[in-house]
């Protein structure tokens, strides 16, 4: 009954690959194992996250309009979060910022949200270790083990996450949140882990004009390392070196 | 006298079992509703056991790892379990009658699981990729 607080992954990986190697087989009498075998549709996902990918996104902020909010209410469809009217407390995973250089008087429209930092500042001061870095550079709370201290949230220079202030019923399935626990924007990994884009990025594509890309920065043949070797691009406060997987063009 | 104690002790100890017997079925018993389907994904003895561990070890190597297997998450142990109410829609945990609480009532067990995870099934949607409730089996076949 008691919870292994440093998981064994060398077990987990052999027994992973036990799954495959026996899947179907009944290695003890009443225990059977199910699952394993993968139909191209609804992809179960038994392969586990790996470092050589790193997650990240482009914003093209040239294509980004004023007053458009499609990845925002995508983002509140897919999570099953609203605002309550109370902006100060309210959940927020990703926000529309409208941005003015005061000398040149350009505007920009661009949407914020976790920026998944390789070195994020919201693991670095999490007490409990609920606030993580997958293999794969997405940064998830565990709510499992979140005390809803809020450190994470001062530390974010980005305020990208959020504490839930009220109970919940009827979450997504997918997308489980909870009173007392800090939550943020996760790149939708249950999408993800299936092969899937986030809900942003497909509203965006779809209703707008496409200004988010999704993939792997490590993979230099992916969409989005190619427009980022072709165009530069900025990182928010780059100055604190906390290396972001979320990049901006056209700031 | 001791012909008359003998007497007294039987009729006590016959007391005693039949008031036994009384509260023994007078206790009230879990209503367990059956779950959909002909079996779980364990025995019904180790799942009465040991629901927990399958339920603790999972959560880990989904939020960590990323590894979402199809046949033992909650979401499908809600799918199997869930209970219809007096609308003809799955209920929620805070609903007496719902699958987990039907025992965890009785035990006085308190389970934090329906604090953030969803307790009744929703509708497939296609936006999860993956449709509640379906389950794939050793040979590829995708079941309802």
């Amino acid at each position: 009954m008691t919870l292994d607080p440093k998981p064994d992954h060398s077990r987990r990986g052999f027994l992973g690959a036990a799954l495959t190697l026996t899947a179907g087989l009944a290695i003890v009498p009443g225990v059977i194992l199910f699952e394993v075998a993968k139909p191209k549709a609804a992809q179960p996902s038994t392969a586990g996250v790996t470092s050589k990918v790193r997650w990240g996104l482009l914003i093209d902020t040239n294509k980004c309009e004023p007053g458009c909010d499609a990845c925002v209410t995508a983002c509140k469809t897919e999570h099953g979060w609203e605002g309550h009217g109370r902006p100060r407390t309210d959940p927020q995973w990703i926000r529309k910022i409208d941005i003015r250089d005061p000398k040149f008087g350009t505007e920009r429209s661009l949407p914020v949200m976790c920026q998944h930092c390789a070195e994020p500042p919201c693991v670095d001061v999490c007490p409990t270790g609920a606030s993580f870095k997958r293999a794969d550079g997405i940064v998830l709370v565990d709510k499992h083990t979140c005390i809803g201290c809020r450190y994470c949230m001062m530390a974010c220079p980005y305020k990208a996450r959020s504490f839930v202030h009220e109970a919940q019923e009827d979450q997504k399935t997918h997308s489980p949140r909870g009173k007392g626990t800090v939550e943020g924007c996760n790149l939708c990994v249950h999408r993800v882990d299936r092969g899937g884009t986030p809900a942003c990025v497909e509203a965006c594509a779809a209703e707008a004009k496409g200004a988010i890309v999704f993939g792997d920065l490590n993979d230099p043949k992916s969409d989005i390392s190619k427009r980022l070797a072709r165009y530069p691009a900025t990182r928010l406060r780059a100055d604190l070196g906390t290396d972001n997987g979320v990049a901006y063009q056209g700031l | 006298m001791a012909k008359l104690s003998a007497v007294l002790v039987l009729f006590l100890a016959m007391t005693f079992v039949s008031l036994g017997t009384m509260a023994g079925d007078g206790v009230p018993k879990p209503d367990i509703p059956r779950g959909k389907g002909d079996r779980c994904v364990r025995d019904v003895d180790f799942m009465r056991k040991n629901h927990m561990d399958l339920l603790l070890h999972e959560r880990d190597l989904t939020v960590h790892n990323g590894i979402r297997p199809a046949g033992e998450a909650l979401t499908n142990c809600i799918a199997c379990h869930s209970v219809k109410g007096a609308n003809a829609e799955p209920i929620t945990a805070k609903d007496p009658k719902h699958f987990c609480r039907e025992c965890h009532d009785y035990a006085a067990v308190t389970i934090d699981c329906f604090e953030c995870h969803a307790s009744r099934p929703q509708a497939a949607n296609k936006l999860t990729l993956f449709p509640i409730g379906e389950r794939v089996t050793l040979s590829g076949r995708v079941t309802k």
